[in-house]
């Protein structure tokens, strides 16, 4: 028979054994237990597969010959390593002088939109101006009208200017901060700059140096970060745009995603010419070849510089400062 | 002429944003008077160039007399709008929260949720679609889901099928939400979170108490940047049919034009009633 006193001390202790457990295990107030991490790795990693499925069929099935795909066993390694299919698409996506025309688009535009982005987002963030509420409310509303509205009367305004099919049509608008998500990038900048602390400009100035040349040697040399973010989100909408690309560039100039669109055609095309007229039909390994080729530029530039656009949803200060 | 060193610095400051006054009156203001212009105008296009004629109101009444399909777009459209963008905004929160846990990896999860943004193109969804990879995988072979279409509504039905064969690539316009809100989660002060514990809040109640209220300006922001992108995405079916409508004969520049902005009211207003009741919500609650 135990003494009311030790019943006191050992239930506790017990108590404490029974606490430790949990915490270890679910967490505390402190710290997260280990079931509740592997219930956060196993829920990240299974949200992560299925969000990556498409991604990983496309690069199996790029890799499978027509007895692979129709083999029902085999789903998804492929039973041999069958570039045959790469080697078709790059034929049928003129992939070289493709991707020459698709950069030439894509990378002028995307320096021209933020380099003015930056001029534009500096003049609202470090000056006062008149109406500039309102002028950076209508900035901002830029952004909600949808390309559509603006596509016609654009086209027929390029048309009378005669630079349908021709860069212009993209790098013009894009040079006057009207190009594709200017909002966004002026929004960043605009962010950017108004952290500067001012009496960095107010030394300058005392030293006798103009606006312009504050802007050049002080600013620029300070956002560098922004200007890598706002030309890597740039590059990247430029080349995924293709309802846009596809009215102003008519068949004059064409890019990968076009391309990869008319990619079913210039295949059966392609095939009748070499073969005879007997139809070769495509088939899924290849036009998933094609799409593996049309985005694996993007891939390389997004693996290279990925955190960049990570830091650019920071740095845009749309979560407020 | 001397000018005082405060308007002085007005234009200076003036001739830095000058090239957005500019563009946006040649660019976006004038293209905009020109398109309510056309849309009410019969346009056809002859060698002397670009001929109009007054129509009044017509193209609007065509788009929802004559022409059924366009109707029949918008009303889908706005359907899989208010299906697609709960979906989004859940789901890119969830990520969020699982992202902002004390974890190993994060920076390759980031790297992964993000990686559709960079892809993502028309022609891209185009192809994987004709695959079927963007449906859950083999679900429709279950018989639990075979046993609830055939004994439900028909609204309910289309809305699960739809669910079901685009739910990858609605998710795949989670993005930057998702980046957005956990930049948004990791500036909310860990004091607020160690004050709510110690008062005796559990993980839930932080969640619905701190985590949400200081989410609801960024909400908002997701709200709008999830409407825009959804709706001007090359594949949706409103905005081929405008653009088909451009260079069709019978309808032309000013039909197209009357298009491009009843679709452009439509979602202004999906616009100014998701968040005017967001904002409304927002003040009664937490102001």
């Amino acid at each position: 028979m135990q003494s009311p006193e030790t019943m006191d001390k050992k239930l506790p202790k017990k108590y404490r054994h029974r606490q430790r457990i949990k915490h270890l295990l679910l967490g505390s107030n402190v710290k997260t237990g280990i079931v509740t991490h592997l219930f956060i790795y196993s829920l990240l990693i299974g949200i992560g597969f299925v969000y990556l499925y498409p991604m990983i069929h496309m690069g199996s099935y790029s890799f499978m010959t027509l007895e692979d795909l129709l083999n029902p066993l085999i789903t998804w390694l492929p039973s041999q390593l069958y570039l045959e299919n790469y080697t078709t698409a790059y034929t049928v996506l003129n992939f070289t002088s493709t991707l020459g025309v698709t950069l030439y688009v894509t990378v002028l535009p995307a320096i021209a939109q933020t380099l003015v982005a930056s001029l534009i987002g500096y003049g609202f963030a470090r000056f006062e101006l008149p109406l500039k509420r309102t002028l950076f409310g209508l900035v901002l509303a830029t952004f909600i009208i949808p390309p559509q509205v603006l596509m016609i009367p654009r086209y027929v305004f390029f048309n009378d200017l005669g630079i349908i099919g021709n860069i212009q049509s993209f790098l013009l608008p894009a040079a006057f901060g009207q190009g594709l998500n200017s909002a966004i990038f002026i929004l960043i900048f605009y962010q950017f700059f108004r952290m500067l602390p001012k009496s960095l400009e107010e030394a300058a100035y005392l030293d006798g140096a103009g606006h312009y040349k504050i802007f050049i040697r002080i600013a620029i040399p300070m956002a560098v970060p922004a200007f890598i973010i706002s030309f890597l989100f740039s590059f990247v909408w430029y080349w995924n745009e293709t309802t846009m690309a596809a009215t102003f560039f008519g068949n004059a100039l064409t890019t990968l995603p076009l391309e990869l669109q008319r990619f079913n055609a210039s295949y059966e095309q392609m095939s009748a010419q070499n073969l005879g007229g007997s139809n070769v039909n495509i088939n899924e390994g290849i036009s998933m070849a094609g799409t593996m080729l049309s985005i694996l530029p993007l891939l390389v530039v997004y693996f290279i510089t990925q955190r960049w656009f990570v830091e650019g949803v920071d740095r845009s200060g749309i979560t407020g400062e | 002429m001397k000018v005082s060193l405060k308007t002085g610095k007005r234009l200076i400051g003036t001739s830095f944003i000058l090239p957005w006054l500019i563009g946006f009156a040649v660019f976006t203001a004038f293209p905009l008077g020109y398109s309510i212009f056309l849309s009410f105008q019969k346009v056809s296009i002859t060698p002397k160039g670009i001929v109009t004629d007054y129509v009044g109101l017509d193209n609007f009444s065509y788009a929802f007399t004559v022409d059924a399909l366009f109707t029949q777009e918008l009303l889908t459209y706005l359907e899989e709008l208010m299906i697609s963008v709960p979906i989004i905004l859940v789901f890119s929160l969830i990520i969020g929260l699982l992202l902002n846990q004390n974890i190993k990896f994060r920076g390759l999860f980031r790297t992964i949720f993000f990686l559709p943004v960079i892809i993502t193109s028309g022609p891209v969804i185009e192809e994987l679609m004709a695959q079927g990879v963007t449906a859950i995988p083999s679900i429709e072979e279950y018989a639990v889901f075979n046993l609830i279409l055939t004994n439900s509504e028909s609204f309910f039905n289309s809305t699960i099928i739809y669910l079901m064969d685009n739910l990858i690539f609605i998710l795949w316009f989670s993005g930057v939400q998702i980046l957005i809100f956990l930049a948004a989660l990791q500036k909310i002060d860990r004091q607020v979170y160690e004050a709510a514990k110690i008062d005796g809040a559990s993980g839930w109640e932080c969640f619905w108490k701190v985590t949400l209220p200081s989410l609801s300006p960024i909400i908002i922001v997701n709200v709008i940047y999830t409407v825009v992108t959804y709706s001007i995405f090359a594949l949706n079916p409103v905005v081929n049919h405008i653009q088909s409508n451009m260079f069709q004969i019978n309808t032309g520049f000013g039909y197209a034009s009357a298009l491009s902005w009843i679709y452009f009211g439509v979602i202004a207003s999906v616009l100014l009633i998701v968040v005017g009741l967001l904002t409304l919500r927002a003040n009664k609650k937490y102001s």
